[in-house]
């Protein structure tokens, strides 16, 4: 496994470090769904362009630095586009209903020992567990 | 200021994730894998998260958010049905293609054409979110 688990901590850090900036200067979670979410419903105008220059930084500053600080990261995401979009869907209604996924359930939710945070996160593990187990070892379609 | 704040985090966010190699599914999935080629990856990541988070809650106590305003209410307690299915449907689709929604955009200016069917995907499932959840309520009380 060699170094991959000091590259995991170190970006765990960082991104522990944005989620509390944005928890101590803004006073909001740390939740990707929820800030996309929040975007898609258009429920809450006020914090709008908040929303937005996250989602920029989130997609733009791993853009702009992946050539000096990871050039050969991929993403390996599977070529069946049917399993991406059935995949896709899933995520989207699943942490919506759920109200959050790995970032505001996971990361924001277990820090604070919120009941909730860590019950989801024990669900979505399992599904993706047994989800894995059975489309990649019983099927082998994955 | 608060644009500039939610850059600075979404900034960080994306460059850790980039970092930790969660942009990458085989990495997620791998970690998923009990029964296959396990990788323990993930949960550092997951660990790393964790710290400063700890501290930046006890620094919320007795204070304010820079900007003003307040800090988040304290975490609801119940446990429903929304959590619970959500949860498991969101897991069966982190796991079939080792996204989730952090990653999903972190990786989009570099995981090509997939991941930008992913992410309009995933936006579709938000908006058919709310009728689901309502579908679920009225489940709920019926049963």
């Amino acid at each position: 496994m060699n170094i991959e688990w000091i590259s995991g901590l170190a970006g765990g850090l960082l991104i522990g470090l944005g989620a509390a900036a944005y928890l101590l200067c803004n006073g909001r979670i740390m939740g990707a769904s929820g800030i996309l979410g929040g975007l898609v419903a258009r429920s809450d105008r006020a914090t709008t362009t908040e929303r937005l220059a996250f989602v920029g930084g989130l997609i733009g500053m791993p853009f702009l630095l992946r050539p000096l600080i990871a050039p050969q990261a991929e993403t390996h995401l599977t070529p069946d586009l049917a399993i991406v979009i059935i995949a896709g869907l899933l995520v989207g209604v699943g942490t919506r209903i759920a109200n959050g996924c790995t970032s505001g359930h996971g990361v924001c939710g277990i820090s604070r020992f919120s009941l909730r945070g860590i019950v989801a996160t024990v669900f979505y593990i399992l599904a993706g567990g047994l989800t894995v187990a059975l489309f990649r070892h019983a099927l082998g379609v994955i | 200021m608060r644009a500039v704040f939610a850059f600075f985090a979404g900034s960080l966010f994306g460059i850790g994730l980039l970092i930790s190699g969660m942009t990458d599914t085989t990495k997620v999935q791998g970690w998923l894998d009990v029964f296959g080629n396990w990788d323990p990856t993930l949960a550092f990541v997951m660990g790393g998260a964790i710290l400063p988070m700890l501290v930046a809650w006890q620094l919320t106590r007795n204070r304010a958010p820079l900007v003003g305003g307040q800090f988040p209410a304290p975490p609801r307690v119940e446990l429903d049905r929304r959590l619970i299915v959500g949860s498991v449907l969101f897991g069966v689709g982190w796991g079939l293609a080792g996204l989730c929604p952090g990653p999903a955009m972190a990786s989009l200016g570099y995981g090509g054409v997939g991941g930008v069917i992913f992410l309009i995907a995933m936006i579709a499932g938000m908006f058919a979110a709310p009728k689901l959840g309502a579908q679920l309520d009225r489940m709920a009380n019926a049963a």
